[in-house]
């Protein structure tokens, strides 16, 4: 099994992350003047003890850019530096440029600047009585869901919030940037989206995108949290390197990135959901507030995920979901594994959850029965091409011997006054492709040099998920060389232009499939030279582990023997391929079509231990049946599903982020945001593949993995609820994630000790 | 002027003495495999080695250079990933690699070290228990664990003790360390004056005060305070400078406080035990202190020095006056710590946090209890987050004194638990909360230290009937 390329370096301490390149003679160093409060007019500034400090070389505010004072992604809302107001704490007002880091940060408290606070909202649900919304809202429809509800044996009302999440790559934003001669700049930045960045600069800086090179060598973690919100902190280097003529490189403090950048967004959702005397969930309406912050970011599109995912794993024939994006003074909220689809998971299964407890049934019978199957129709009009909800479901229950596990449980739990035992099952359905279809493509620059090496570019960016491990076997497999010969350079705008970010786990179908096309190019000249020297068809001709042959003359002839005759013939031994998604469209009027190339499928059960005297829980065991379809790499592909687990895990329990009613983030560290350690890590965890074959817009039929695993995580909530009720049955908790341990002792005592 | 080893080079500085270890080794030398991620400690990429010499024995533990103000690194050695580096990857490098642990990368070397820590020392634990202190946010673990559990494979075929010296012969270590115990032997340390700023491990000051620490001259703790233990007379006298590992793993403490060992992970991560020391954790005065809270349950003592090398014993229990305000003098320092011999109590310590490993607390509390025909002889019952203080619970402790140890004491004591403390509510929990856990770990003391004198029905039945927070509700 091929190991991941970068694993060598990565344990020697070898790898380069921007922080990491060797500053250039004269480099400064620049750290942001962010917002201390949450809305405000700015009545005042005065930088003139700031520059007088010591090392300081300039303050650079919005009056500094030469082009505009904007970097919203999709919608234009966002300036890059505050000029008039701030809209949240974090907000970037100025940049100070100083010989090193440590003195420009001791010239941030030498600013003097007077506020005149305005109202803050920091509470969806508000921001929306108050019609502050980021833009309007948007709703997908299926049959006809209040005639539906009429019918319906059964009807709940409930409401259900998730919390944020921050990504906490463990490294923080950074960039590099240096002027080179005439206008050109060159930014090294840790994005997932290089072209965000090149054009982003250009707009601020009043250049054109080819003005401006953006190169990303590797990042160390992203997870969404690097797609669009890397972009500022890349623009300021720029600005400031444009402006002085020197090297600039930012690099943030931890403390600066957990406070002023995006997070994944929390959401407060009412639900009402209808079965039949079967069970069958025959409505469901939701409507859903997205806690936007301050800025769109990336919200809009987060959002329209969040509709696509409204019912999960399962057919449900009558629905209805509206969303508000709601703008507060927080923080933008941003994309974030999952990308708005967990939020949604979380609301229908919440709702699946009462709907158990108040009939008194097995919540796994409510889940198991609505499977959606192979020509059901996803709510958004893509019919389901497959039964893999159900296969998955089947799997996990025969190999894992679900029934017995339970049974186990429920045992242990009759035996035990303390400590209880709870567990679930969480399936997951999730569409691959972005769901702006113009964002569906990528292109792949492939060099054969004459020695025979090959060097290729695409738009993908490693940030630890293995998509240029997975793209050199690739190419390595299309010209049947070892993978020795094959380097992968740096993502680079001026080698692969106008690329999509490596996101929506999409990295490796889109840019693999470029890669593909590229190579196959090539390889079909070097087959017709091969025929030539071989004296045969090209059809005959057969590469095999470096040599060429035909079946018919075994005249073997090496691969560095056939490009250097390629070559010497003038043969084109480079190529760039372009690959589109073929089949998707949505229409967003109707909010009708095909966005998704395929869905990934799957099927977690999670239990969880918990002592009941202190609320103190852990994540015992998780077994999962996930669709890899045919994986191509499954050594990097369980790795995704383990990290997105546990990430999932991390965002159901832990993981809290708390605001203080002045829109301040109390979780402003890593000593109060706690992410999972190694001990929090699930006991044991067992992943196995789903047999199933893959559909062709997967590269090589492998599915895309970075994401779908995530929403494994949400069964840990539910298996807590499940223990809580076991000690508790009168407890009724809120829907209400991350279900800490806090909420757990309260849930635990609630109910019985009201007499 | 500064001097040690770094890696296999040997470093004389005049950098700020309260500088970073990290920002030495990133930007002064340009060695950038050790990671910057939070600066606080938290997530350990900035893990390097420490070597010193123990009583003339070249000893490793794994620190986290952001936290070690470089005047620290005087006289050791530090090693960082380069420093292991070998021809091909190391045996705790290759267990990550053969495992798939690593994944964007960013926290792999703070990982190696860790692990390579473990291997150099002379440590019988499971090597997982050495990576609390390493927050890895891509792999989810499994792949880590499995590193791990090759390492400890490893550990096996090493002759405990001599550790360093078969490593290098195994070719597992770069060759140079082999004479780095004469090299650091031969290295004249530095004393530092009493009049810089007193810091000893790091792992408060740096977190708060690293931007004005670096313009200080700073007093280095062990140029003033031992960190030895010894008995004397009855008395297990602690020196305060003494790291909470080097405390929990001292034969004298492990001979007459056997109590307190299990309790040791709940403790902050491997790297900060290893730096952060018992006098620090004391002073820091936090209401909700860790080692104060266990102290306090064994009655524990403190003398404090004066500049003229006066000294006044103090009750640790009246050490702490309000929030973050102690009984301590401009010019005095924690010089020791002092405990009986004689406390043979029953001794349990609980702690709920967020996370439950490295994380602070929302409540810890301890008890020492003594019971003797089924009266409660003796007994220090302490609690931390309910307070403004690390608190002993006096009138609840008075309270259970001579009573019987039975439901009802249990029962009739809580209300007197309730008057005593004074929650807040805050980013470690609401104050209810707080309330109904102290309550909740109150009982779980005995149900941990007796549980064959109660019926855990019994103890339920107290928990699920009892009015005491039912106006919270």
């Amino acid at each position: 099994m091929m190991k991941n390329i970068d694993s060598s370096g990565h344990l020697r301490g070898e790898s380069i992350y921007v922080d990491d390149i060797r500053e250039l003679g004269g480099t400064l160093h620049a750290v942001p003047f962010l917002a201390d409060v949450a809305h405000a007019s700015i009545l005042s500034i005065d930088y003139s003890r700031a520059k007088n400090s010591k090392g300081v070389i300039d303050v650079l505010t919005a009056g500094d850019i030469p082009g505009e004072n904007q970097i919203g992604g999709i919608i234009n809302d966002e300036v890059l530096l505050a000029e008039d107001k701030v809209h949240f704490i974090g907000q970037p007002i100025a940049i100070i440029v100083a010989n090193s880091h440590y003195e420009a940060r001791e010239a941030l408290h030498l600013i003097d600047i007077e506020y005149q606070e305005l109202e803050i909202i920091t509470d969806p649900r508000t921001a929306k009585e108050k019609g502050s919304l980021l833009f309007p809202a948007r709703t997908f429809k299926s049959g006809d869901v209040d005639k539906a509800f009429a019918d319906c044996e059964y009807v709940f009302s409930g409401k259900a919030d998730s919390g944020g999440q921050e990504h906490l790559y463990i490294e923080t934003h950074a960039s590099y940037a240096i002027q080179l001669e005439r206008d050109n700049i060159k930014i090294y930045s840790s994005t997932q989206g290089p072209t965000a960045v090149q054009k982003t600069v250009a707009q601020v800086l009043g250049l054109s995108m080819n003005d401006v090179e953006v190169d990303v060598t590797r990042l160390g973690g992203a997870f969404g949290g690097k797609e669009d919100q890397a972009t500022a902190w890349a623009v300021m280097a720029a600005l400031a390197a444009r402006k002085l003529r020197k090297p600039v490189k930012l690099v943030l403090d931890r403390a600066d990135d957990i406070i002023a950048s995006g997070k994944r967004h929390p959401y407060s959702s009412d639900f009402k959901i209808g079965l039949d005397k079967n069970l069958k969930i025959k409505a469901y309406k939701v409507t859903y507030y997205q806690n936007g912050g301050a800025v769109a970011d990336l919200s809009p599109a987060i959002l329209e995920r969040t509709l696509f995912h409204v019912a999960n794993s399962y057919f449900i024939p009558n629905t209805e979901a509206t969303a508000y994006s709601c703008k507060t003074n927080l923080h933008p909220f941003t994309a974030f594994r999952g990308f708005g689809g967990p939020q949604a998971m979380f609301v229908i299964e919440s709702a699946i959850a009462l709907s158990a407890e108040m009939i008194g049934v097995e919540r796994s019978l409510i889940q198991e029965k609505n499977l959606i199957r192979k020509n059901d129709r996803f709510h958004y009009g893509q019919s389901c091409d497959s039964n893999n909800a159900i296969k998955s479901w089947d799997k996990i229950y025969e190999k894992f011997d679900i029934i017995s596990e339970i049974q186990r449980i429920r045992k242990f739990n009759s035996d035990s006054v303390f400590i209880k035992k709870g567990f679930s099952l969480m399936p997951v359905c999730f569409g691959i492709s972005f769901t702006k279809t113009p964002m569906t493509q990528a292109r792949a620059m492939v060099h054969v040099y004459q020695d025979g090496s090959v060097g290729f570019s695409t738009g993908a960016v490693e940030m630890g998920q293995g998509v240029n491990t997975k793209l050199m076997q690739l190419a390595a497999k299309a010209f049947s060389i070892d993978i020795q010969r094959i380097k992968i350079e740096s993502t680079n705008t001026s080698r692969v232009a106008n690329t999509s970010p490596t996101a929506a786990s999409t990295g490796a179908d889109l840019n693999g499939k470029a890669v593909l096309i590229a190579c196959r190019e090539i390889r079909k000249r070097l087959e017709e030279v091969a025929a030539e020297v071989l004296e045969a068809d090209a059809g005959e001709v057969a590469f095999v582990d470096g040599e060429i042959s035909t079946i018919r003359k075994n005249r073997g002839l090496s691969w560095e023997k056939l490009v250097e005759t390629a070559f010497l013939k003038r043969v084109k031994l480079s190529e760039i391929g372009h690959y589109a998604t073929p089949l998707i469209h949505f229409d967003k009027n109707t909010e009708r079509g095909h966005p998704f190339a395929y869905h990934v499928y799957g099927t977690a059960y999670t239990s969880v231990v918990l002592d009941c005297v202190s609320g103190v829980y852990k994540v015992e065991d998780v077994k999962i049946v996930h669709d890899f379809g045919n994986s191509m790499n499954i050594g990097i592909d369980k790795g995704q599903v383990e990290g997105a687990l546990m990430q999932g895990i991390g965002w159901m329990t832990m993981e809290e982020l708390k605001y203080d009613d002045r829109g301040r983030l109390l979780a402003d560290s890593l000593s109060k945001y706690k992410v999972p350690d190694i001990f929090s890590a699930p006991e044991k965890v067992d992943i196995l593949e789903l047999e199933t074959e893959g559909p062709e817009l997967a590269i090589l039929k492998s599915k895309a993995v970075g994401e779908p695993p995530l929403m494994y995580g949400i069964g840990a909530y539910f298996a807590l609820r499940d223990a809580v009720r076991s000690f508790n049955p009168a407890s009724k908790p809120d829907f209400d994630a991350p279900f800490t341990a806090e909420k757990t002792l309260l849930a635990l005592y609630a109910v019985r000790n009201k007499k | 002027m500064i001097k040690f080893i770094l890696n296999n080079q040997t470093i004389k500085t005049e950098k700020e003495e309260g500088s970073s270890l990290l920002d030495f080794i990133r930007t002064e030398m340009h060695l950038t495999a050790t990671k910057i991620g939070c600066r606080e400690g938290d997530c350990g990429a900035c893990t390097v080695l420490e070597g010193s010499l123990v009583n003339g024995i070249l000893t490793y533990k794994s620190i986290v250079s952001c936290l070690t103000p470089l005047v620290n690194a005087d006289g050791k050695h530090i090693v960082s990933v380069e420093g292991l580096n070998l021809d091909g990857l190391s045996p705790v490098q290759n267990a990550m690699a053969e495992n798939s642990a690593t994944q964007c990368g960013f926290c792999t070397p703070g990982f190696v070290v860790a692990l390579t820590a473990h291997l150099l020392s002379s440590q019988n634990s499971a090597a997982v228990d050495s990576l609390g202190g390493n927050i890895c946010r891509c792999t989810g673990y499994k792949s880590i664990e499995k590193a791990a559990v090759k390492v400890d494979e490893l550990k096996q075929v090493l002759l405990f003790g001599s550790e360093i010296e078969q490593m290098i012969k195994k070719g597992w270590l770069p060759y140079y360390f082999s004479g780095i115990e004469k090299r650091l032997a031969e290295i004249e340390t530095i004393k530092t004056n009493m009049d810089g700023i007193l810091i000893s491990g790091g792992t408060d000051l740096m977190v708060q005060q690293a931007d004005s620490l670096r313009h200080e001259k700073i007093a280095r703790a062990g140029d003033f305070v031992s960190d030895k233990v010894a008995e004397e007379d009855g008395t297990i006298k602690i020196g305060a400078g003494i790291t909470v590992n080097d405390f929990f793993r001292n034969g004298l403490i492990m001979e007459h406080l056997p109590q307190l060992s299990d309790f040791l992970p709940l403790i902050a991560s491997e790297q900060i035990r290893n730096m952060g020391t018992l006098a620090g954790n004391i002073v820091n005065a936090s209401p909700i202190g860790d080692i104060s809270i266990m102290l306090l349950a064994f009655d524990s003592r403190l003398v404090l020095e004066n500049k003229d090398s006066e000294q006044r014993q103090l009750a640790l229990k009246d050490f702490f006056v309000s929030y973050k305000e102690t009984s301590l003098k401009p010019d005095e320092i924690i010089k020791y710590i002092l405990v009986n011999t004689d406390m043979d109590m029953n001794f349990n310590f609980e702690k709920v946090s967020k996370r439950t490993y490295l994380d602070i607390a929302s409540v810890n509390t301890s008890l020492g209890i003594t019971v003797d025909n089924k009266l409660i002889k003796e007994v220090y019952f302490s609690a931390g987050g309910v307070a403004a203080v690390p608190k002993l619970m006096s009138q609840s402790s008075g309270f259970l004194k001579g009573k019987e140890l039975s439901i009802p004491t249990l029962e009739s004591v809580l209300p007197v638990i309730k008057s005593e403390i004074l929650p807040i509510s805050d980013i470690r929990g609401s104050s209810r909360y707080k309330s109904l856990l102290l309550r909740q770990l109150f009982l779980q003391h005995f149900l941990k230290l007796f549980p064959d004198e109660f019926e855990q029905k019994d103890i339920l039945n107290i928990m699920t009937t009892n009015s005491l927070y039912d106006e919270e509700y």
